[in-house]
């Protein structure tokens, strides 16, 4: 009797520790695709975005007792992703960025450049935002110097709010908030100069 | 002075974030409403933004699938 009842109570324990298990790695892979296609944009090919992605999962379903039920998986698991992609020493290989960068030309400054272009006087919006091909914004936005890129990624792309986006680059949401601001302008700055040479 | 064209660019960005005050709100609104130049380039912005998203978004391969979803712990009794 001594030693049937806590086997029990043990049995039922890891029985539902196995379900909460189950659970966690449902809930982590029906968000794959999400957390895929930022990953391929913080990364420069489609073979470092698959690694990630594995390594993340991998880590992620070893430490899921870390996290916390009710907050934001997605989160986490880009967290996560974020971690190993500073292991793998991308920060390392970072070049300091000695150029400064120019983004003076102001928010306005790629809409200018496309209505110029264009032999209308005074053409409409859909038809500038035509001017720019998928290839072209694929590419400007992989020329966006990555702390900027990252947040872009995230909060553009990966329509995190400006907090998550400051947790999983572990940095302060002003920070997040400038290096958007400035990324934008940076992204649209080389998405004129692809369009316009 | 005020250049309300120049004005309202610098707003432009946190407008559409939605992280500007009630008052710059309604000063970017009120010179939106005068200036189809200024309206035009915020539509441009927004409609970018969202063209931007879908065009990088590129699919996760199914073999990237299927190896995410062999790292399931197995279901055994």
């Amino acid at each position: 009797m001594s030693e049937s009842a806590p086997t029990a109570a043990d049995t039922r324990r890891l029985a539902e520790e196995a379900r909460a298990r189950v659970r966690f790695e449902e809930e982590a892979l029906d968000l794959s695709d999400q957390v895929y296609r930022v990953a391929r944009r913080l990364v420069g090919s489609r073979e470092e975005a698959e690694d990630l992605v594995q390594q993340t999962y991998e880590r992620a379903f070893r430490s899921w007792k870390q996290f916390t039920p009710g907050t934001n998986l997605r989160a986490w698991l880009l967290r996560i992703l974020t971690n190993l992609n500073i292991d793998r020493g991308r920060r390392q290989q970072r070049a300091p960025q000695t150029t400064p960068l120019d983004t003076e030309a102001g928010d306005y400054f790629l809409y200018n450049k496309l209505e110029a272009q264009l032999p209308d006087e005074n053409p409409d919006e859909e038809r500038v935002l035509e001017r720019l091909s998928q290839d072209s914004i694929v590419d400007a936005l992989a020329d966006v110097p990555h702390d900027f890129r990252d947040a872009i990624v995230l909060v553009d792309i990966g329509e995190f709010s400006y907090a998550d986006a400051a947790q999983i680059l572990d940095i302060p949401i002003g920070t997040v908030m400038s290096r958007l601001h400035r990324g934008r302008r940076i992204l649209k700055k080389n998405l004129a100069d692809e369009v316009i040479t | 002075m005020i250049d309300w064209c120049d004005k309202c660019e610098e707003l432009m960005q946190p407008y559409l974030d939605g992280t500007l005050s009630d008052a710059e709100v309604a000063q970017a609104q009120h010179h939106l409403e005068l200036c189809s130049w200024c309206a035009k380039r915020y539509h441009f912005e927004e409609r970018l933004r969202h063209y931007v998203r879908v065009a990088v978004s590129e699919p996760m391969s199914a073999e990237l699938k299927a190896r995410l979803s062999a790292l399931r712990t197995p279901l055994d009794a």
